[in-house]
């Protein structure tokens, strides 16, 4: 991280200016989202009627509980696959269609950009909806595109082998656009004029693309791979949409998400457990930390921010 | 090597070749991104069950069907719910623009003590699902007697987009140069003048993040649900809901309501992604 | 400069709901005549019914008691009880708390957010079978007043029954003998049902064969106290009749989603549909063929037959209400007959659970009910104090009925993963 020279032209003046700036959004933030979280927080250190503090004995039976760990695991796992699916499919898709938006002289640049993003705006009702129906066994028209591709059609969305990378593709489907949003907003920015001399310079336009502008944007590379890691850590609603709370069939589409929602809010004759529920959210927290650490302290550190 | 051999290159294959194959690739990409999309319109105009049976036809002729429009129309208040989810999108992304940038200038622009911690302190908010704290903001909104406004839902929805913002912002905070500041200073300008000369130069990124954060807001159904229920305060989302049953679901007028509500979205991204192109085009000529 | 209208047109039509919509915000209130009149809000479920609600049983209510406005206000069902909750315990929940039958009810009552009816009148005219989804464990509590209950059976198409020569089959081997012959037959879908939402299979599958097994309430009470296990022939039985069901469901079942298969067997696709009793409305409106039911099939001609009649729906009373007297008029309201034969009328499938005679103008859902008189009633055997604890009875059920049907458990070691998971948690009393 490139350190900004500072102007300071009065040291010992008391700067009111940074509270200023810092307080309105910090008070709000403090009273209406981090308040509530560490109430509720807290309860993961409390017996699950609430009555009695017990520590960190939540945690000792996630972690070690034939009931609990390896229903976490599998959550974890699942997460993990869900993530780097995302991260391997959905960025440098988003990339790939932002470097071609970015081409010059582009027909139809701004009606490309605005169907492109259309999925992302739908929402998990409707995706989870019409993709059920499209490959659906008995509406769809899945079979008959698979038929012509030469594909064996098999019910994807329902089987414990397929349904994962099945409900990943949708989601990648959906959010392929803010990846794109991104990186069409760097690739933007790249000034013209040093665009200009590398091509006066004879740069074919991969070399442009890769020698130049790739480096130019790598901050925005970075930041939309920890979007991604934050909010795949975090993801929902499509599985929950689509495949229910159970997240079947045998669990194979749990996520931490899920499995979250399922331990704190209960499921149709399972009680919700607010104690095992928040040391659950409490553990994921601490996952989304621990790698949202490691990318301000190494990626951060080693990326050059460009002054633009 | 620089000489311009203009004529033979204009018959290069890579002159026609290289933008046709970019349309090719964006076409098809296009598609595959629209057909869903355009399939969901084009049955929201079917009855329940030619959308089941019929859902690859236009709804021509005998398909055509606006049942659920009739519905939507006759049995919610749509108009009613709409002008709630814009105010509470655009309420909520005003606030998280303005607040999530002054939070972000002033982070990344002044060295004081404790800014490390403030900086973390504003992304914790980003690591843990807010639907976790719902019984405690619950109690808050009811504690400000807040509970069924859209005022409960534009705070935590601003609230929950603040980390957002301030992380998003901060980095292109960085990229704004600083010989611009440093001028603007020496001529005498404030820190609030020149976080005021800086916010235009933000608008690309400002606009990136306003699309990023409408979307959640505006299809969100949890907080509208338990925040704000009520008739007077439900947004478009939450309105749809009742066409959801437990075993019965009113396909036609779910997906005409979720239709319409694709609208206004389209039009603020339309209209963010306008300031966007605009802040690029106007900061690149100083570039 | 082309680019440029479209911008400015978006603004302007923006502007135009922004503003149409804040004018026409209040055009939905009800012109409120009586100035006494109090409103005490439901929570429900049941978006299904809002209908039926808001316009015929409310009316009825309010005819006779018009210094009370109902407001029926269902959150669709798979948030239902996550929102209610929340709401419960920060206090903004409404008057009248629909409820899931036992422990999810009894935790409310539990954490006092419902209040105990046994002293309403009129409560006298439910069963003990009925009142004991919402009681306490040791019986002395009442805190929701139960509503309806539903009946599990197969509904069938009539038209494919008479063109294929068929019969309802009443025996085990006769209900797969007729499957056998609408699979050859090859027109047809012979069982209309898919497994994608997991409770399908658990509920029109496992809990609608399985009472004549387990020899309906006798077999439910022995999993309680112990006496029977989830290992025991009756289970594995089960089982083995569900893993042959994979061979007659529809193509892909696997995702094949609830909805989907209500329109398949509604389209006239397929002959037999694994249901319950809710499902004659939707088919009343959407089928185009006669319809005809038949209850789960017993292993020998003569056996007594054991039926599934589950109670369904409870309402009851939020404790922090601030109309307890006008929330009380309702639930007596609801004790009696006027209600009893509005609510199953107008509801073909949910039958009310008060000992006043109902004629019910469907005759499908009279053929369901009239099941009573020849079968004992039993409930969902996992519904009662056996999904207390981890791994929840109930959620497994979904997960191994799944797994047999699409081949993924074998019989027996879906019915020793029930048993194990049960030891793992369950003392027997």
């Amino acid at each position: 991280m490139k350190e900004l020279p500072m102007l300071r032209p009065n040291k010992s003046r008391p700067r009111w200016h940074i509270a200023v700036f810092l307080a309105p959004a910090l008070l709000l933030y403090s009273i209406v989202m981090v308040f509530p979280l560490l109430d509720t927080l807290r309860l993961s250190l409390f017996s699950s009627d609430g009555a009695n503090f017990v520590g960190v004995s939540n945690y000792q039976r996630l972690f070690t509980d034939s009931q609990w760990w390896p229903y976490f695991w599998r959550a974890l796992k699942n997460t993990v696959l869900f993530f780097l699916l995302h991260m391997l499919l959905q960025n440098p898709l988003g990339l790939l269609l932002a470097a071609l938006l970015d081409s010059k002289n582009l027909r139809g640049r701004s009606i490309y950009r605005t169907l492109l993003f259309s999925p992302t705006m739908l929402s998990f009702v409707i995706v989870g909806f019409i993709w059920q129906l499209i490959l659906s066994p008995t509406w769809g028209i899945a079979p008959a595109i698979s038929d012509f591709l030469g594909i064996r059609y098999r019910p994807w969305l329902g089987l414990e082998s397929t349904s994962l990378p099945t409900v990943a593709l949708i989601s990648i489907w959906q959010f392929v656009g803010i990846p794109m949003l991104f990186f069409m907003t760097a690739l933007l920015a790249v000034p013209q004029d040093i665009l200009e001399a590398a091509r006066v310079d004879g740069a074919s336009a991969w070399q442009l693309f890769w020698r130049v502008k790739f480096p130019l944007i790598l901050p925005t590379v970075g930041i939309v791979s920890i979007l991604t890691f934050i909010g795949n850590f975090n993801a929902f609603d499509l599985v929950y949409t689509a495949k229910g709370a159970l997240a079947g069939p045998n669990f194979s589409t749990d996520l931490l998400g899920t499995f979250f929602y399922r331990t704190f809010y209960g499921f149709q004759l399972q009680l919700g457990d607010y104690a095992m529920g928040t040391t659950v959210a409490m553990v994921i927290f601490l996952i989304i930390l621990f790698g949202s650490l490691l990318y301000l302290l190494v990626w951060q550190r080693k990326v050059v921010s460009y002054e633009l | 090597m620089t000489q311009p051999k203009t004529a033979p290159n204009a018959l290069r294959p890579s002159r026609w070749l290289t933008p046709l194959l970019v349309h090719v690739i964006l076409g098809s990409y296009t598609l595959l991104a629209i057909a869903p999309v355009i399939l969901v319109v084009m049955n929201s105009f079917k009855g329940s069950q030619a959308i089941f049976q019929k859902p690859y036809l236009p709804p021509i002729g005998e398909l055509f069907d606006p049942v659920g429009y009739a519905t939507v129309f006759k049995q919610t208040a749509i108009l009613h719910y709409l002008g709630n989810s814009l105010l509470v999108t655009l309420g909520s992304i005003g606030l998280i623009l303005l607040l999530g940038a002054m939070t972000a200038f002033g982070l990344t622009e002044y060295r004081f003590r404790g800014r490390g911690f403030l900086s973390l302190y504003a992304l914790i908010g980003l690591m843990i699902p807010i639907r976790l704290a719902t019984v405690s903001i619950l109690k808050l909104m009811v504690a400000l007697n807040l509970q069924d406004t859209i005022w409960s839902l534009i705070l935590v929805y601003s609230a929950q987009g603040l980390p957002m913002a301030i992380f998003v912002l901060s980095q292109y905070m960085r990229q704004v140069p600083s010989d611009l500041k440093d001028a603007a200073r020496l001529d005498g300008a404030s820190e609030y003048q020149v976080f005021w000369l800086v916010v235009p130069l933000m608008r690309p990124a400002l606009a990136t993040l306003a699309i990023f954060v409408m979307l959640p807001i505006w299809n969100d159904l949890w907080f509208p649900l338990v925040l704000a229920p009520g008739e007077a305060s439900r947004t478009l989302t939450l309105g749809a809901q009742q066409f959801l049953g437990q075993f019965q679901t009113d396909w036609s007028a779910l997906l005409a309501m979720l239709t319409l509500a694709i609208a206004p979205v389209l039009v603020l991204y339309l209209i963010f992604s306008r300031q966007l192109i605009r802040g690029l085009t106007a900061g690149t000529v100083k570039g | 400069m082309v680019r440029k209208w479209p911008w400015k047109l978006a603004c302007a039509s923006l502007l135009t709901t922004v503003l149409a919509a804040c004018g026409g915000g209040s055009a939905t209130e009800a012109p409120d005549t009586n100035a006494n009149r109090l409103t005490i809000t439901i929570e429900s479920w049941r978006s299904d019914d809002q209908k039926v609600w808001t316009e015929q049983i409310i009316p009825l209510f309010e005819k006779s008691n018009p210094n009370i406005h109902v407001e029926f206000r269902p959150t669709a069902p798979t948030e239902y009880n996550a929102a209610l909750n929340s709401k419960l315990e920060a206090g903004t929940a409404g008057d009248l708390i629909t409820c899931r039958p036992f422990d999810v009810s009894l935790g409310l009552y539990t954490a006092g957010h419902l209040t105990a009816l046994n002293d309403l009148p009129g409560v006298p005219h439910f069963s003990d079978v009925a009142k004991s989804a919402w009681q306490t464990d040791d019986g002395k509590t009442l805190f929701c007043l139960p509503m309806a209950s539903v009946i599990h059976g197969f509904i069938y198409n009539k038209t494919i029954f008479n063109e294929l020569g068929l019969t309802e089959p009443k025996t085990v081997a006769e209900f797969f003998a007729v499957l056998d012959k609408i699979k050859q037959d090859g027109r047809y879908t012979p069982l209309v049902m898919g497994t994608a939402e997991q409770w399908e299979a658990a509920t029109m599958g496992f809990q609608n064969i399985g009472p004549n097994y387990w020899l309906g309430e006798n077999g439910r009470k022995a999993l309680i106290d112990g006496s029977a296990k989830l290992t025991d022939a009756a289970y594995v039985s089960t089982f083995k009749d569900l893993e042959r069901w994979g061979d007659y469901l529809p193509e892909g079942f696997q995702a094949v989603k609830y909805a989907d298969a209500q329109m398949l067997f509604a389209s006239g696709r397929g002959a037999i549909y694994p249901a319950g009793s809710w499902d004659i409305a939707y088919f009343n409106q959407n089928a185009k063929f006669e319809l005809g039911a038949f209850k789960a099939p017993v292993v020998n001609a003569n056996d007594q037959c054991f039926i599934s009649d589950h109670t369904d729906i409870g309402i009851g009373i939020n404790a922090k209400t601030t109309h307890m007297a006008e929330a009380r008029t309702f639930l007596e309201w609801m004790t009696g007959p006027e209600f009893a034969s509005e609510f199953s009328n107008a509801l073909p499938g949910f039958f009310s659970l008060s000992d006043y005679p109902i004629t019910l103008k469907n005759p499908l859902a009279q053929t369901f009910v009239d099941w009573r008189k020849q079968c004992q009633s039993t409930i969902r055997n996992s519904y009662q104090i056996l999904s207390r604890g981890e791994p929840n009875l109930e959620n497994e059920l979904w997960r191994t009925s799944v797994g047999v049907i699409d081949g993924t458990f074998a019989p027996e070691a879906a019915a020793q993963d029930l048993q194990k998971g049960l030891d793992n948690w369950y003392k027997k009393p």
